[in-house]
This record gives C-alpha cells, sequence and structure tokens, in this order.
C-alpha cells in the first residue's frame, strides 16, 4: 500500500526533473521569435531576419522555422507566440485581407497591405526584400509545346492534370481565382506537396503545377513558366512582417531589419534558394555567408560543413540532437503526465459507471481516429502555435490507452475480493487505494507506457507548428530534400521511443505488486 | 446476540431470496445456515453484515436494527471469511491479517504484535510465512490466514462462507478440528454458511436448514437427527455427507 504511493512519489519527481530541464531562464539580452514558413526561401530570409537581429540588434533569437503555411504564421504574430517572420505583400493581400480587388502597382500593394495591417491587426511591414516572388504556372516545355500553350489564356483549351500545393488550392489568389479569370479545363486536380510536385511534373504524371518565381527548381528542372496574361496574381514583393510591439520593446531591431531592405533581387534569391537545395546548404549557413557578402558580419571562418557521410552528420549534431531530444521528452512528459492527471480519475469514475465509460472511451477513441496532423491543426485556432497546442494534441492522443486500461484494469478485478474488503468493512476510497488500484498497476502502467510512445512518435510532427524536438531536421530535411538530415531526426526519435518502451516497461514491472509475480 | 425477523430479500432482477426467514443467533453460539446451492443461505449472510440490506423485516444485532447502523462501523466489529479465504493477492500474509488494524489506524508494533498472536493461534509460523503472498502459501495455509485476518481485532462475531470449502478432505478435516478448539477458547458468535451437512453438523450449537429461500427447521444437531421436520430435511441428513446436487 505505502508501496504504491512510493512508487508514484518516483514518477512525479521524475516529471518534475523533465520539468526543470526545460525550465532555464534565458539571461538579459532581450528575446526575439523569429518564424518561417515550410520551403526554403522563407527559411533563407527567416535566418537573414534573425542573424541581423543577433549581430545588430545583440538579441538572443530563436528560431520558429517549418511552419506548416501562412495561417499559422500570421496568428503566431497575432497571438504573440512570434515576433516576425518574411511575409509576401501579395499573400498579405489576398489571402489575409481576402481583398480581391484590382491589384495596381507594387508600391500600391505594399502600401494598402502597410495601412491595413497596422490599423486591423498592430502588424507592421517593414521595407521589402527587393525581388518580387509571384506565383506561377508552370509545365513542362515539350507538353506546353505540343498544345500551343505560352499563357495562362490558353489553358482554358485543354483538359489537363493540375497538380498544385494544398495551400494554392485553397487560397482566393490561388486555384478558386485562377478559375473564375482564365476558366481552366481541368481534367484532375489535386493536392500535392509542393517539392514533390517538380518531380511529378517531370515525370508527367500532371501537367501544370504552381510555384515561386524565385523558386531555383524552376531552374534545375528546366521548366516552362506561363505568362500572366490577364494579370491575375498581385505583386509578391518579400518583407519583414513583424508585431509593432517588437519595435517599442527592442528599438534596436527596426533598424537591423531594415538594413535588409532592397538588398536581394530576384537573381541573387534564385541563388540563395540553390545554394541550400541544389548545395545541400543550410539557410543558416547560406544566410551567414550572404550577410558577410553585405559586410553586415565579420566574415569568421565558419566550418564549410563537409558533405560527409550520416555518421559524420549525427556526430556533428549530437549536441544540437541531445538538445532536441530533450526538448522532446520534455513535450511528450508534460502531455502523459497531463494525460495521467485527467485519463486515471476519469478512469476510474469511468469504472464504476457503464454510461460514463461509454461516453469517454468512445469520444477519447474519436480523437484517437483524428489523423496525428489534423489534431495538431485543430489546435492552432484554441492555442497559436508553438508548444502550447502540440502538448494540447499529445495530451488528447495519450487520453485513449490511458483511460482505456485504466477501466480495463479496474474491471478486470475479482469481484468477490472488492467483497470481501467490504466485508472487513473497507471505505470505498480504502477499496480504491488499498486494493483497486495496486492490482490495477500493471495494466494501467501499461496504458501509460503505449501513451508514453504513441507520444513520442506523434511529437515528430510537433515540429509542423513551431514546437521544436527531433521532427525540426526531419521536417528541414524534407523541405531541402536532404536524407541524411531527416535521417539525423528519425533516427534518434525512433531509438528514443524503443527507449521509452523499454524503461517504462522496467517501471511497470517494478510497479507489479510483487504478490502477482509469482 | 443476532436476530433476523421475518426478513424478505427480492434482488432488483425479481429473484426471491429470501422469503420471510427469522432466526435467531445466541450470543457466543455458532449457527450454521445449512442448504443446497441457492437456497439463500450466502444471502442470509449478507444481510447480517450490510453487505446487501433486506426488502423487508429487520436484522438486529444487540438489540439494535442494523439498518439505522453506519455499515463501515458495523462491519469492522465482524470478522469475514469467505472460500479460499479471498486473501488479496498483492498484500503478503503479514499485510492481509494488518487490513482492519490498519483501517482502525494502530500504530505499527501493535500490529504486528496482534498478527504475530494470531499466527500463534492459528498454528501458523510467523517467521517462516508473515513475508510470503498468497500465492506462495498452501491451500490449508490461506485459509488460517484468512481466519486470521477475519480475527484480527477480535470482532465479538464471525461470519463465515464456505471456509472449509476449497480444501482437500484431510486438510479441511484438520481444520475443522482447530475450528472447534477455538471456537471453546474464543466464545464468539458465529454464522457459518455450509453445503456440508457433516460439518455443519459437528462445527455448530445450532443449524438452521433453508430450502428455496425459507428456513424448513432449526434445532441442535441432535434434535433434528431425532426429529427431521419434513421428508426434505430427512433426505438432506440421511442422504449422505453432503447437500449438494
Amino acid at each position: 500500500m505505502s508501496g504504491l504511493r512510493r512508487r508514484i512519489g518516483i514518477v512525479a519527481a521524475a516529471a518534475a526533473g523533465l520539468l526543470g530541464v526545460a525550465a532555464h531562464a534565458d539571461p538579459a539580452p532581450p528575446r526575439i521569435v523569429v518564424g518561417a514558413k515550410k520551403f526554403t526561401e522563407s527559411a533563407v530570409l527567416g535566418e537573414l531576419m534573425a542573424q541581423v537581429l543577433e549581430i545588430q540588434a545583440g538579441a538572443a533569437v530563436e528560431r520558429r522555422f517549418n511552419l506548416a503555411g501562412t495561417q499559422i504564421c500570421f496568428d503566431g504574430l497575432r497571438t504573440g507566440a512570434l515576433d516576425a517572420y518574411a511575409e509576401y505583400t501579395g499573400t498579405g493581400l489576398r489571402n489575409i485581407l481576402r481583398d480581391e480587388t484590382d491589384t495596381g502597382t507594387a508600391a500600391a500593394v505594399f502600401a494598402r497591405v502597410s495601412t491595413a495591417f497596422r490599423e486591423r491587426f498592430a502588424l507592421v511591414w517593414l521595407a521589402p526584400f527587393g525581388f518580387d516572388n509571384t506565383y506561377v504556372l508552370m509545365m513542362r516545355p515539350e507538353r506546353a509545346a505540343a498544345l500551343g500553350i505560352a499563357t495562362l489564356s490558353d489553358l482554358a483549351a485543354h483538359p489537363l492534370r493540375y497538380g498544385v500545393s494544398h495551400e494554392f488550392l485553397q487560397r482566393g489568389d490561388g486555384m478558386p481565382g485562377l478559375r473564375a479569370v482564365y476558366h481552366l479545363n481541368e481534367a484532375s486536380t489535386v493536392g500535392v506537396e509542393h517539392d514533390l510536385a517538380y518531380q511529378a511534373l517531370a515525370d508527367g504524371t500532371i501537367d501544370v503545377s504552381d510555384g515561386y518565381s524565385t523558386d531555383a527548381k524552376i531552374v534545375a528542372f528546366g521548366l516552362l513558366t506561363l505568362r500572366d496574361d490577364r494579370h491575375f496574381f498581385p505583386p509578391y514583393q518579400a518583407a519583414p512582417l513583424a508585431r509593432a510591439d517588437l519595435f517599442t520593446r527592442v528599438p534596436l531591431a527596426e533598424p537591423a531589419l531594415r538594413l535588409l531592405a532592397g538588398r536581394i533581387d530576384d537573381a541573387t534569391m534564385r541563388r540563395l534558394n540553390y545554394a541550400v537545395e541544389g548545395e545541400r546548404r543550410s539557410p543558416a549557413e547560406v544566410a551567414s555567408a550572404f550577410l558577410g557578402e553585405l559586410g553586415l558580419r565579420h566574415v569568421e571562418a565558419t566550418p564549410e560543413a563537409p558533405a560527409g557521410g550520416l555518421l559524420e552528420l549525427l556526430w556533428q549534431r549530437r549536441w544540437i540532437t541531445a538538445s532536441l531530444t530533450v526538448r522532446h521528452l520534455w513535450l511528450t512528459g508534460i502531455a502523459v503526465l497531463a494525460a495521467v492527471v485527467i485519463g486515471l480519475p476519469l478512469g476510474i469514475a469511468a469504472s464504476r459507471s457503464p454510461a460514463l465509460a461509454t461516453l469517454a472511451l468512445s469520444g477519447a477513441g474519436v480523437l484517437q481516429t483524428i489523423p496525428s496532423i489534423a489534431l495538431l491543426a485543430f489546435m492552432l485556432p484554441l492555442f497559436g502555435i508553438g508548444v502550447v497546442p502540440a502538448i494540447a494534441a499529445l495530451f488528447l492522443y495519450g487520453l485513449l490507452p490511458i483511460l482505456r486500461n485504466t477501466v480495463a484494469g479496474l474491471r478486470s478485478i475479482d469481484g468477490r475480493l472488492l467483497e470481501v474488503g467490504r466485508g472487513l468493512g473497507m471505505r470505498g476510497r480504502d477499496l480504491l487505494w488499498r486494493v483497486e488500484l495496486p492490482l490495477a498497476a500493471p495494466v494501467i502502467l501499461a496504458g501509460i507506457r503505449t501513451a508514453a510512445v504513441i507520444n513520442v512518435g506523434t511529437a515528430t510532427l510537433a515540429a509542423f507548428i513551431g514546437a521544436g524536438g527531433l521532427g525540426d531536421p526531419i521536417v528541414t530535411g524534407l523541405t531541402t530534400t536532404d536524407t541524411n538530415l531527416v535521417l539525423s531526426g528519425a533516427l534518434p526519435a525512433a531509438l528514443l521511443a524503443i527507449a521509452v518502451d523499454a524503461g517504462l516497461g522496467v517501471v511497470e514491472r517494478f510497479a507489479t505488486p510483487r504478490g502477482l509475480r509469482v | 446476540m443476532i436476530e433476523l425477523e421475518a426478513v424478505r430479500k427480492v434482488y432488483p432482477d425479481g429473484h426471491v431470496a429470501l422469503r420471510s426467514v427469522s432466526l435467531t443467533v445466541e450470543r457466543g453460539t455458532t449457527l450454521a445456515l445449512l442448504g443446497p446451492s441457492g437456497c439463500g443461505k450466502t444471502t442470509l449472510l449478507k444481510l447480517i453484515n450490510r453487505l446487501l440490506d433486506p426488502s423487508a423485516g429487520c436484522v438486529r444485532v444487540d438489540g439494535r436494527d442494523i439498518a439505522a447502523v453506519d455499515p463501515i462501523g458495523l462491519r469492522r466489529t465482524m470478522g469475514y471469511v469467505v472460500q479460499d479465504a479471498g486473501l488479496f493477492p498483492h498484500l503478503t500474509a503479514l499485510g492481509n491479517v494488518e487490513v482492519v488494524p490498519r483501517l482502525l489506524g494502530w500504530p505499527a508494533a501493535r500490529r504486528v504484535a496482534r498478527a504475530r498472536d494470531l499466527f500463534a493461534l492459528m498454528g501458523l509460523d510467523f517467521s517462516a510465512l508473515a513475508g510470503r503472498y498468497p500465492a506462495q502459501v498452501s491451500g490449508g495455509q490461506r485459509q488460517r490466514i484468512g481466519l486470521a485476518r477475519a480475527l484480527a481485532v477480535d470482532p465479538p462475531i464471525v461470519l463465515m462462507d464456505e471456509p472449509f470449502g476449497a480444501l482437500d478432505p484431510i486438510t479441511r478435516r484438520r481444520l475443522q478440528e482447530e475450528f472447534l478448539t477455538l471456537k471453546d477458547q474464543l466464545h464468539k458468535t458465529m454464522v457459518l454458511v455450509t453445503h456440508d451437512v457433516e460439518e455443519a453438523f459437528r462445527l455448530a450449537d445450532r443449524v438452521a436448514l433453508l430450502d428455496d429461500g425459507a428456513v424448513v427447521q432449526v434445532g441442535t444437531p441432535a434434535e433434528i437427527r431425532a426429529a427431521p421436520a419434513s421428508p426434505f430435511v430427512a433426505a438432506l441428513i440421511g442422504g449422505g455427507a453432503t447437500a449438494s446436487p
């Protein structure tokens, strides 16, 4: 009996230790959170902003990169989870402001979003970087030539297979608007991950896809970009978008970011993108080298990362991996702890009420069937981006195994033992603490173990909403098609899952009452 | 003293377990409830410690209607033993015997001292068995530990439901002998549920014969043998050692 309490105490102490690891307080320098969307250019611009803030404003910059889309970045900015990220004026106009009016010049669009964002959201557009990354539709040149297609107006004459990015499929300045203006003749339309669309075009499995005009892959794959003859796509000048309060909090941030204004033209941006995607250099490295070119940083003898093998990469990243692992464990630890705190009492209550059991188990069961990435997405409107929605989603995933095993463990106890307990004069709580929980402990712990292993796996997806962890290198690696980088996150994540499973297996055995082991 | 007066028990599913039972167990005596499976004898036992409440009639202990008594307090004045002892498998022999003393908040020293006495009383080797788990001891030892647990806080009343039912004949016989010795030493008021005629007649001062939820005859073993009240009773006590079908 006191044994069970002692074991619970040990588990609680271990959890508190995990929390403690994450509770390091930052010292003096102002903290700025810079975000980036989940594609190369956004990451390079994010790195440029982050590094210039570090060097010129002396800030401690936290990077929340690989965020899944515009909505997530924009919500992050509004809720204060982010301080700044690089956004495109056309996206701000069409996608955020839902302004479908005629676009006008680049300067006019910038002026319009500038005013509207400041008034409606207290967000500030700084001067653009200097390039216009508009949307383009792309085809294989041979296919286009065969059909006689050169402009977007030409598309209406031919039934074609469209494969466009998921965001383009939905946003007003994407497919819906194109259909209305150009009367597209779609034989089929599917959503394709942006980076995969190029390969699909090259393979001929789709005919038309969307791209960004500064995308290095357009050149690499030798694709034809169709002329926007009715000027449907607004100008997409990239510029730093920031919370107004950033500049009052860190006055040096604004002059620092302005150092980048007008310094990157289309060709430069394409070159920087190619450095990441073609030359397999990290966005951080590319940004650092470019700031060196601009004379904005002392050119340090940055160790050129040799294009070594996987083992070399794993060794180089060992400290990064260690800190990502700690964060990963922290995310899952808190989520599992919360699932225990809620799931255990709920399971106890449910084991006594068949109606509640049905309700709770089917509710948790439904949650379990929601795909993880969708569940993460549901959390965004509620909690913004970052750690909180990730933990909330992981918590919901952990709930079912714990709830189910608590109910099953308690129900599996021989009813005669409970009757004897009552017959000896035990109250309900005596029975629970002295008989039911000790006897159900192995089953309940097996549920906690399942929840923890599921969460270690699912937490890799948390990187998509900026929560960090071992998913970070996976997502970055997927974006830059760097398999080794993917593995540098995936391997530790898999090992971690195995270790957590084995470790909790030991705890489970330890918590099994000795009398049940003989 | 335990008195049942016109007690009726109908389960929620409509099954009538006891029709109208009146019985008295005098202080310091043992009453056996004897009858075939399903006759209502276990139901009757559970009405005494309020694991069940009667649908009609009343149960009095030392003159007080127990419907008005807190069931937790009531049960702590009654030892409870079931078939195969019903020991908690996650607790040691000592832990099982200490259950009720712990509920009452006895200090550890007093609990262990009491457990040593009870082990001795039940003929159990404390140093060898106290730390063993129920799965590690024999059936006879389990039953002795179960009895020790029931006697832990020296309750005036002990309720036993087929306490020797799961034992082999030789062990059962030995425990029955020891039970008779204990009975003379302890002077408890005891109610013993059994379907074993021989056991009832050997161990009890008085026997109540039950059939289909009603008491058919009550008396000392000698009275019942001398004058069976009905052909059912005659068949039961004459037909062999056991009343089970």
